[in-house]
């Protein structure tokens, strides 16, 4: 009974002393924004790799998204006779939750689990130690400007979901089921105001940062051996997807 | 000089180092040899404090850098270079940017004496015309030589090199003893060498220590070391499975 007791206790402060660890990481890594020199090239290298590659797979599954939301909010409205306000029911959908969340979802398995996995082999081959010995602090060299880059990528992957997702509704919803396209863009306009916009952008930006921050964080943490790098992946892509779901949940009850 | 005063690191419930004492004369190779798993790297990453010690101090020019701030240790890792098991060059860049590395990052040289730099490096190790090439695309023993030009393009007052040799065929083993020992003779850097490549690694060292049991057993100059009576030293230079080292 006292070593379950004492099991419970070990578990507990380990993840005490992790959740620390993981915080100081994050301010550690802001820390060094603000101190020359200022990595305004990595930061633009990682703009690319974080938003610019990650656009096709962010307007194949805006498309998509939109038009399942297209046919399946045609159907549901139908049966009410509400059809014409499939503008306002898809772009508040997709503005406030899906836009956020699955363009989220698409950058962390893009890109995400190639930067924890990038850096768990750096970590594994003794490239962040050579940084270290190379009197160059890698957290400012390799950490914040991938969370800078994620915090500005973000918001403009969703904002182009969003577009991309209502224009893919308006094609199944007004070309394809014949709802009046005036009705499509006049129900939207009267139902979307400033907050829903300004909610969808907060969580764009905050899941910029979960899946930097948490990508980063496991690939520098990485176990030292070949298995880690896989292990880092892993326990990112997962933790990103839980920890997205969980801070929509409660970004959503806050602006509701 | 760089001295050694009762170093102790745990991992876990694995003690590696129980109070390593060593002195390491400056301008002098001191080779730390030992059975794998003896904390032979564990030591050295202390040496520049890649690794900082549960109990104990590194002491550089007399001051303690195991107690030292970020900035404060960042000044004194310039003093260092370091070529590391794997070379550890940055697979994101060619080998010439690796090279340039040091200097982008530390000094505010012009790209035009960078570059004069960079090629005298890869010229004085044998990598003259290689710099356009990927870490990927290139062997084990052209990295490490790599690794080496990398180290040294800062022309750094200490050098530690951790298992230089290992993976790599005798003859190429041979050649980047042979250049460690040729760019010793040029830019006289205090070297530290781990390496369990005896006795090869002997004929470039001025001094050899040996770590067992996580400490030092025995130090001295080379031929002391080559007649040493240690039964420990002798154990292990006569790779003797039987003896006070306890091998399985």
């Amino acid at each position: 009974m006292p070593s379950f007791i004492g099991q419970i206790g070990r578990y507990a402060i380990q993840n005490t002393v992790d959740t620390g660890r993981t915080f100081l990481f994050l301010l550690s890594a802001f820390a060094w924004v603000f101190r020359p020199p200022i990595r305004i090239r990595l930061i633009v290298h990682h703009i690319r790799t974080i938003g610019v590659e990650s656009l096709s797979v962010v307007i194949l599954s805006g498309v998509f998204t939109g038009m399942v939301m297209g046919l399946q909010g045609y159907y549901s409205l139908r049966k009410f006779n509400a059809e014409n306000f499939l503008g306002s029911a898809v772009a508040l959908g997709i503005l406030r939750e899906l836009g956020p969340v699955l363009s989220a979802f698409m950058v962390t398995g893009r890109t995400g689990s190639a930067m924890a996995a990038e850096l768990a082999s750096m970590k594994v081959s003794e490239q962040i130690d050579a940084l270290y010995s190379m009197a160059v602090n890698p957290i400012q060299y390799l950490v914040s400007p991938r969370i800078i880059a994620g915090l500005i990528s973000m918001p403009l992957l969703t904002a182009i979901f969003d577009v991309v997702a209502i224009y893919g509704a308006y094609v199944i919803g007004v070309n394809l089921l014949g709802v009046s396209s005036g009705s499509y863009f006049a129900g939207m306009e009267l139902s979307v105001v400033f907050k829903d916009v300004l909610s969808g952008f907060l969580k764009s930006v905050s899941f910029g940062l979960i899946i930097t921050w948490i990508c980063c964080y496991k690939g520098f943490n990485a176990p030292p051996m070949a298995t880690g790098v896989g292990q880092a992946t892993t326990e990112s892509v997962v933790l990103c997807f839980v920890m997205i779901l969980v801070w929509n949940y409660f970004m959503t009850s806050v602006m509701l | 000089m760089i001295r050694v005063i009762d170093l102790h690191k745990t991992f876990g419930k694995q003690h590696v180092l129980r109070g390593v004492n060593l002195d390491l004369e400056a301008g002098k190779i001191t080779t730390i040899i030992g059975g794998s798993g003896s904390g032979k790297t564990v030591l050295l990453k202390h040496l520049n404090a890649l690794l900082l010690p549960d109990r104990g101090s590194v002491l550089i020019g007399g001051k303690d850098i195991t107690r030292l701030g970020q900035t404060a240790l960042n000044d004194v890792r310039q003093k260092f270079g370091v070529l590391f098991q794997g070379a550890a060059l940055l697979d994101s860049m060619t080998v010439y940017d690796n090279v340039a590395f040091p200097l982008r990052e530390r000094t505010n040289l012009a790209e035009s004496v960078i570059e004069k730099k960079v090629n005298e490096s890869l010229a004085e190790v044998g990598l003259s015309g290689m710099g356009y090439k990927f870490p990927a695309e290139v062997s084990g023993g052209m990295k490490k030589r790599a690794g080496l030009a990398r180290a040294l393009v800062t022309r750094p007052e200490i050098m530690l090199f951790d298992e230089p040799t290992t993976g790599l065929d005798p003859l190429l083993g041979k050649s980047i003893h042979q250049l460690i020992r040729k760019m010793h003779g040029t830019f006289k850097f205090t070297g530290v060498i781990v390496s369990h490549d005896i006795p090869e690694v002997f004929r470039i060292s001025d001094r050899i220590a040996m770590l067992a049991e996580g400490t030092i057993t025995a130090v001295g100059s080379t031929e002391e070391f080559m007649e040493s009576k240690n039964p420990v030293v002798r154990q292990f230079l006569q790779g003797e499975v039987e003896g006070p080292i306890t091998v399985l």
